[in-house]
């Protein structure tokens, strides 16, 4: 595996299942009275975020410690950042301080791929979420929450997601969690449709490995999982559709249309969900959405990137060596 | 084509019938000091660790006509060299639905060396509950002892040199059973 997880197209399809086999051992942590393991006992992990995300921030908060690791939360608002520090000179402060990881999110695509490959820091990058770029974490757990699903616990050990069909829905132009998806899931063999209006979709995306389809109705009846993005008002600099009645009508997932899926389908959504818009509250609350189990499966998953990344000699090797010079 | 080699200059030193043998004997000196098996529970360490305490508990149920709960514990994450390898694979930690709290844990290894792997599952056991007691049974105790651990049960005692390796191979992952004594490899893989 490589030293950072930058993007899930970074992935090959052997570290992609051995980080699930890896997360469904880690999710057996979570069901014992004591959370928790010394595997990362003595290092230091900081979690850098330039952008506001409690909800990742703390899943990844509750994996650093589930491991024992030292967690340090660094906000930009009220720091240094704010000052107009630039990246680069946070970057040497903490290298100064010994980090052995970096969970970055920031709001620029690319921050955590500069961070990992400019030779400021020596720490693993951990990236958590870029602009609109990618959200490595995000994919896999989302993954991990499909083989749970439609594979099964123990059933889907050593397997990828060959076959499945999974459809994605809404705002795939500012979703860097429907890039990063898409990428994984192909790695894992999924047939990916994207689901949206012409206005939210990127240029480009004729390049991407996945179908394109502007009509939900007719995608449903062969899914195997829908997922719904989160309309992105606050990255929209202009009208991308008309209302919000009429995206909701063509593009919203309610019951009528949950009722066309195959019985065994899910329904996805990374959070946070603005019910009413993309997805009925009736959706949101019913067995089929997996929304509340993706944030539980998000903590089991960023213990394996952890554990993978941090538990073992290579990083740890490379900071002796430096202080040995 | 390597370990091939290895197993053909390997001495064995205990066939199959010479582990079920000990497996039996194993299974009666723990109904004895447990005066009886009612609350014992068999924790296996992958990979070959799990398979003996599947067989332990098989002739356990044999002698004391009471199924015996059976686990396995993997202690990859408690170990004290994880620094210094690549990341391991995780294998299956499987606790028994009825907990281990207030039992006797026997823990199962195939081979007992320097202590640390016995460690580790010690700390492990100390996150899953309190058990009442805890012993060990091992296959083969090949001596070089880097901590205080002492088994409660061998089934062989095997003086060996350091250039020494002790490979155990079951008829579940390997195809037989039998226990090799062969001259450590300069490449990685045969000792643990």
């Amino acid at each position: 595996m490589q030293r950072h997880l930058i993007s899930a197209a970074d992935l090959t399809r052997d570290d992609a299942v051995h980080l699930l086999d890896t997360a469904e051992e880690m999710a057996r942590v979570a069901d014992r009275p004591i959370k928790k393991l010394p595997t990362l006992r003595g290092r230091t992990v900081v979690n850098l975020f330039f952008e506001d995300s409690t909800r990742t921030r703390i899943s990844f908060e509750a994996a650093e410690k589930r491991l024992s690791a030292d967690v340090i939360n660094f906000t930009a608002k009220g720091s240094s950042v704010s000052k107009g520090e630039s990246l680069k000179d946070t970057a040497q402060t903490l290298e100064a301080m010994g980090v052995d990881a970096v969970v970055i999110r920031h709001g620029a695509s690319g921050a955590p791929y500069r961070l990992a490959t400019s030779g400021w820091i020596d720490a693993v990058v951990i990236n958590a979420g870029d602009g609109t770029h990618q959200h490595p974490t995000q994919a896999l757990l989302d993954a991990f929450t499909m083989r749970r699903r439609l594979v099964g616990r123990d059933a889907g050990l050593g397997r990828d997601l060959a076959g499945k069909r999974i459809t994605l829905v809404g705002d795939i132009l500012h979703s860097r969690v429907a890039r990063s998806n898409v990428d994984l899931l192909h790695t894992l063999g999924a047939e990916v449709t994207l689901v949206a209006p012409p206005t939210l979709l990127p240029v480009g995306i004729e390049s991407w490995p996945c179908e394109v389809a502007y009509d939900l109705d007719s995608t449903l009846p062969k899914s195997d999982a829908v997922m719904m993005l989160r309309v992105q008002r606050e990255r929209m600099n202009a009208a991308f559709f008309p209302t919000e009645r009429e995206y909701s009508r063509r593009y919203g997932l309610n019951g009528d249309r949950m009722a066309k899926m195959p019985e065994h389908a899910i329904v996805m959504h990374p959070g946070p969900m603005v019910r009413g818009m993309e997805i009925t509250a009736e959706v949101a609350d019913s067995d089929r959405c997996t929304a509340i189990e993706q944030v539980t499966n998000g903590v089991s998953i960023r213990m394996a990137v952890l554990y993978l990344l941090l538990g073992g000699n290579e990083p740890a090797v490379s900071h002796t060596r430096i202080e040995e010079k | 084509m390597d370990t091939q080699q290895y197993e053909s200059d390997a001495r064995p030193v205990l066939e199959g019938s010479d582990i079920a043998r000990v497996l039996t004997r194993i299974a009666h000196e723990i109904v004895e000091r447990a005066k009886g098996a009612d609350d014992v529970v068999l924790l296996g360490i992958p990979t070959r660790g799990v398979f003996l305490a599947q067989r332990l508990a098989a002739k356990l149920e044999e002698i004391t006509d009471r199924k015996v709960p059976v686990g396995s514990l993997d202690i990859t994450m408690y170990r004290d060299d994880l620094r210094m390898h690549p990341p391991r694979a995780l294998a299956r930690t499987d606790i028994p639905g009825d907990g281990i709290d207030g039992r006797l844990v026997v823990l199962v290894d195939d081979v007992l060396f320097s202590g640390r792997t016995i460690r580790a599952a010690l700390d492990a056991l100390n996150d899953i509950g309190r058990p009442r007691a805890v012993q060990l049974a091992v296959l083969v105790d090949r001596g070089h002892r880097e901590l205080p651990i002492r088994a409660d049960y061998v089934g062989k005692n095997l003086p060996t040199s350091l250039r020494e390796t002790v490979k155990v191979l079951l008829a579940e992952e390997d195809g037989r059973d039998t226990v090799l004594l062969g001259a450590k490899r300069t490449s990685s893989g045969a000792q643990q």
